[in-house]
């Protein structure tokens, strides 16, 4: 071996080396690309509730009058989040197909002006794919003076391919306040967010 | 081992403590009072004696291989080490078993996942270290935290029966009704268990999580969460009253008319000394889990109120973080957890004790304005 | 590395260097491996030590000794430190050590990388112990670290910890590189891959493993520290992040994880049994077979420790159905293991003792593995002290009695002496009570409705957290006879022939005992 294996095992080290350093970078970009990975799997599967963004009405939906589904509004405070933030309607019977406004209040009750951004989550999450958003205040933070308040819409349609064992959606939004990191990312980590909420 | 063995060795061990006493020798899940607890109950138990009868037969052969086959009784050696039919039979057998024992597993899977039809609906929010629960078609909802004084935890006083599992505001629920939660959380992941009831449900911030039970038997069953939330995880307990119908009605008008009685109580004309009293108490569930009972605080996360710049400060400045709390800190904001009562209370008890004698009161009243004024 | 790896080859039988650089700049596979097996005792005492707080904080109701912020944080440290401060550490000063001896080759492959992986980890320790003297604590947030509460809450200690994490990620992966080079390149002539000793076979699936789920679990923490301080929201509901998330990248380096710290042990107690049986493992390539099932399966079973997150039902039963599989090639080995017991001609000294332990215990703490698979049942048993039974039983009895058995029977191999067999039973059955004592109880703690990771609990659980409690002082205080025993063993004692067990089998025992600092520098022949 002392004298004529080095040669080879050299050679061939460097050969296992390269291939676990490709392993190696592969599952760190892997560990990273699992990020956009779940989000993709989110949206084809609806997993983890988080409602899509926009929905283009490119199809004319017929209306299902034939069925109702109850669709609940929940609204919560993120940590630290003092605004007052309630669905205006609790809860409301809809066909599949028909679009749908509803609104929340919010009211920016300190004394400082706050942005606020809410984040959707709906439950059961497998009629995430059945729930189309066509406007929503989620889509975009929320500017609020100090004192003031409003009424945001959002429009909606219940998608008539819902799933018969489905009779309740239960859409809750949480609100976050984005005051500092508006300050800080400014338009930048607003459209990101944005995106990412839809 | 038989329980009284077990007892045996216990007290062998030289064991002697007034909570002994206490102790009972649980040693199984309970079959719960719920349909979904008593499948459980009985998938477990059917797996339970599956994993026994494997076991006899497994350690049953390598015993008598200790026993009968031992080099110092004279044991000679087999040559065998190969033989493909039993590698296949012991393949597929237990693949035969798991496969028996996945049918009703995916029965009652899928049945506690149908949460359609129900009768209540309830909000159930974590937060650091209580839980919310909100009748959202009824327009009340509270908070609930632990109720076991302080002076038990630190075995000052005797523990009550209850230890730790017991809370000011149990969730009150009709029997016989399909009660549908749905959770989430304020700040970090919590998970809500009743054992009883079968129900366990992780409560994520920012997402809505649902499941659902049907209580059979009026009862005060206690559950704890069960997911590391931080410093007092051990001390949020979950307390469900399920009464009848008839007194659940009742017990919401109640619950009604408290909202209103508390609305009225803002108006009343407080003295000091009734601010103090309620104060020392909201402070307790509210405050002291962070800055502790004596207002020392654990610096640098919690900062201690005892001679703190804000306590014995501006008044206005003390209103604004109690109510509207201070973003990138655990301080939350308390101006929609506490009613105006209990937030004039308690920021007069904290101007107030521990030597911080500023003498400052501020009424209900005030704090109602301060809210509607900004 | 090539030079070094010249110089290496070259015939040249000089003994070890004097003095500490000795210990710092060695790329002699034996020392390193021995640096490793003490690194990993002190780290198992260290880790140890945190396990009793624990156990004395619990061994009554109320709050004696510690408070619940510092008890998060022993408990959190605890995990840590047995994980990779112990247990894959151990394992790979096993391999260090055994792997070039088996394989008949004169060290490791890459033996100056070696040494880098080593001492990355004293480093990688001492960053993550100092954060217990830092400001704010230690980490709190559990070994398995779940976001928010390791990000927006984490204590400001929390960067140091990743810093930490990545630095024993980069020792493991180097450690795994040199793994597989030396059992691909350095094998005798003759010895196939299905000729290899089981040990170096599950430590090859071991280091892919390794290769496959480091990285990401360095991925996760440097998503947790761009979170923490760089303000992305990967885990973060405000910025469009989700906590769930973290959990599945987590698990998806978790669940492979478990496998690593048991593997190793699998092949190292298929030699013991086969030994101490006098008798060939029975069924070599299946059990070869098995492990590899093993190790696929365990990627895409992640999602069992989740089951109460709210996934679908279709993924519910996936998961739940995947994770009931890996009983199958699970039993399958151990079916073996009895069957080479079978009509063999049994002895009992102490690695035969541990491994017999090793294969009762294990095989009860794969059956709770496969009640906690069941994905309803685990709603109830989920995150109680079920679950802390469960993975005790597959960890203390599987990993760290698999570890003594090694040590035990390798050690006339390392020393050149016996070690004192009497003292070595007393080590046994002394941590074998202990550990059922302290173990057994939690099944019917979690069973009853304890929660895990509560620094106090309700009245009905004390009796049994009491006898836990007791047993767990027990196995600890027995750890230290364990030290004493491989003091004594080093110093001198009986003189260890070539091949002190009669049933053993491999090219390690072709060496004498003590193995000189080099062994194998002319390949072996391997009929």
């Amino acid at each position: 071996m002392a004298e004529v294996q080095p040669q080879q095992g050299k050679r061939s080290n460097s050969r296992v080396i390269a291939w676990c350093m490709a392993g190696v970078v592969g599952m760190f970009a892997f560990g990273f690309a699992l990020v956009p990975l779940y989000d993709v799997f989110c949206e084809i599967t609806g997993i983890n509730g988080k409602t899509g963004g926009r929905y283009e009405t490119g199809v004319s939906n017929a209306v299902d009058a034939n069925r109702t589904v109850t669709v609940q509004f929940l609204a919560s405070n993120g940590p630290g989040m003092s605004w007052e933030f309630r669905p205006v309607t609790r809860s409301i019977r809809v066909h599949p197909g028909e679009p749908v406004t509803v609104n929340f209040y919010a009211e920016n009750g300190t004394d400082e002006a706050m942005v606020g951004q809410a984040v959707p989550s709906l439950s059961p999450s497998e009629g995430t794919l059945y729930f189309h958003k066509t406007e929503c205040f989620c889509f975009n933070q929320q500017p609020l003076e100090a004192g003031e308040s409003t009424e945001m819409p959002l429009v909606f349609i219940v998608d008539p391919e819902l799933p018969e064992h489905i009779t309740k959606l239960t859409l809750s939004y949480t609100l976050y306040d984005q005051s500092q990191k508006a300050e800080v990312s400014g338009a930048v980590g607003a459209g990101k967010t944005t995106n990412n909420n839809g | 081992m038989s329980v009284h063995a077990k007892r045996a060795v216990a007290l062998a061990a030289g064991l002697s403590s007034p909570a002994v006493v206490m102790a009972d020798w649980t040693m199984n899940m309970s079959p719960g009072v719920t349909g979904t607890s008593n499948q459980i109950f009985s998938l477990h138990m059917t797996i339970l004696w599956i994993c026994v009868a494997i076991g006899v037969v497994v350690f049953g052969v390598m015993f008598w291989s200790i026993f009968a086959h031992r080099k110092s009784q004279g044991a000679k050696p087999a040559n065998f080490h190969e033989n493909t039919v039993v590698e296949i039979l012991w393949t597929i057998i237990p693949f035969a078993i798991l496969v028996a024992m996945a049918i009703p597993a995916t029965a009652t899977l899928v049945e506690m996942y149908d949460t359609t039809e129900s009768d209540v609906d309830i909000k159930i929010t974590g937060y650091q270290w209580r839980w919310q629960y909100e009748y959202i078609n009824e327009d009340f909802g509270y908070f609930s935290s632990l109720s076991t004084p302080r002076d038990q935890i630190e075995n000052r006083q005797a523990k009550g029966e209850n230890y730790l599992l017991e809370v000011d505001n149990p969730l009150v629920i009709p029997v016989g009704k399909k009660v549908r939660f749905l959770l989430t959380a304020n700040d970090v992941i919590h998970s809500w268990w009743v054992p009883e009831f079968g129900v366990k449900k992780d409560a994520i911030p920012g997402f809505i999580n649902e499941t659902w039970t049907r209580v059979d038997e009026p009862g005060i069953y206690r559950g704890q969460c069960t997911e590391l939330c931080g410093k007092d995880h051990g001390f949020m307990p979950v307390v469900v009253e399920a009464v009848p119908e008839e007194e659940y009605n009742a017990w919401v008008a109640g619950q009604r008319e408290a909202a209103e009685k508390e609305r009225q109580l803002t108006e009343k004309d407080w003295t000091m000394d009734e601010l103090m009293a309620r104060g020392e108490k909201a402070y307790q569930t509210a405050c002291a889990a962070c800055h502790q009972a004596d207002g020392s605080g654990m610096p640098p996360a919690f900062p201690a109120l005892k001679g703190s710049p804000i306590a014995t400060g501006e008044m206005d400045a003390h209103i604004d973080i109690v109510v509207n709390g201070k973003s990138g800190t655990a301080m939350q904001a308390f101006g929609n957890q506490l009613s105006e009562v209990d937030l004039a209370a308690v920021i007069t008890y904290e101007r107030n004790a521990w030597g911080n004698n500023t003498g400052d009161m501020v009424t209900p009243k005030e704090i109602f304005d301060y809210k509607n004024q900004e | 590395m090539s030079a070094v790896a010249d110089t290496h080859s070259q015939e040249h039988h000089h003994g070890p260097a004097k003095g500490i650089s000795r210990w710092l700049l060695t790329t002699n596979h034996k020392d390193i491996g021995s640096m490793y097996l003490i690194f990993s005792f002190a780290m198992f005492l260290l880790g140890g030590s945190m396990a009793m707080v624990i156990r004395a904080e619990l061994f009554q109701p109320g709050l004696q000794i510690v408070q619940p912020e510092f008890f998060n944080q022993m408990t959190t440290m605890h995990g840590l430190i047995m994980v990779f401060g112990a247990v894959m550490p151990a394992f790979v000063g096993l391999a260090n050590w055994m792997l070039p001896l088996m394989v008949g080759a004169p060290d490791m492959a890459l033996p100056r990388m070696n040494n880098w992986s080593f001492w990355l980890l004293p480093c990688a320790f001492l960053i993550l112990v100092s954060t217990l003297f830092m400001q704010g604590g230690a980490p709190n947030f559990g070994w398995t670290f779940y976001a928010p509460l390791s990000t927006t809450y984490g204590p400001p200690s929390t960067t140091f910890f990743i810093f930490a994490v990545h630095i024993m990620g980069v020792s493991s992966i180097m450690g795994a590189i040199n793994v597989i080079a030396t059992i691909l390149n350095m094998r005798a002539p003759g010895m196939t891959l299905m000729k290899m000793p089981l040990f170096v076979w599950t430590w090859l699936i071991t280091a892919f493993l390794l290769i496959a789920v480091m990285p990401v679990l360095a991925g996760v923490v440097t998503m947790m520290l761009m979170d923490i301080n760089f303000g992305t929201s990967f885990f973060d509901a405000s910025g469009g992040g989700d906590p769930v998330l973290f959990q599945h990248v987590f698990w998806f380096f978790g669940h492979p994880e478990v496998y690593i710290m048991i593997l190793p042990a699998f092949g190292a107690i298929s030699h013991i049994v086969s030994a101490f049986s006098r008798k060939p493992l029975f069924g070599y390539a299946s059990m070869v077979y098995a492990v590899g099932a093993i190790a696929l399966l365990s990627f895409i079973v992640w999602a069992h420790h989740m089951f109460t997150v709210g996934i679908p039902l279709a993924g519910q039963l996936f998961f739940m159905y995947a994770t009931m599989l890996i009983a199958v090639p699970t039993g399958v080995k151990v079916f073996n293991w009895v069957t080479t017991m079978f009509r063999g001609s049994l002895s009992f000294e102490a690695p035969m003792l541990f491994a017999v332990a090793f294969i009762i215990l294990f095989t009860i703490g794969g059956f709770s593995g496969l009640m906690l698979a069941i994905a309803p049942a685990d709603f109830q048993y989920h995150d109680t002290y079920f679950v802390v039974a469960h993975f005790h039983y597959v960890l203390v009895p599987g990993a760290i009695f698999g570890i003594f058995a090694s040590a035990y029977f390798w050690l006339p191999k390392w020393t050149g002496h016996m070690y004192d067999e009497t003292l070595a039973k007393t080590h046994f059955w002394l941590s074998f009570i202990g550990m059922n004592l302290a173990f057994f109880p939690m099944h019917f703690l979690g069973l009853a409705g304890m929660p895990r990771r509560i620094p106090d609990y309700a009245l009905q659980f004390t009796d049994f957290n009491m006898i836990s409690s007791i047993g767990a002082f027990m196995f600890g205080a027995t750890q230290l006879l364990f030290l004493f025993i491989v003091v004594k063993c080093v110093r001198g004692g009986e003189k260890a022939p070539a091949k002190p067990w009669d049933g053993a089998e491999g090219l390690e025992w072709t060496v004498p005992s003590p193995a000189p600092y080099h062994t194998f520098s002319t390949p072996p022949d391997v009929k």
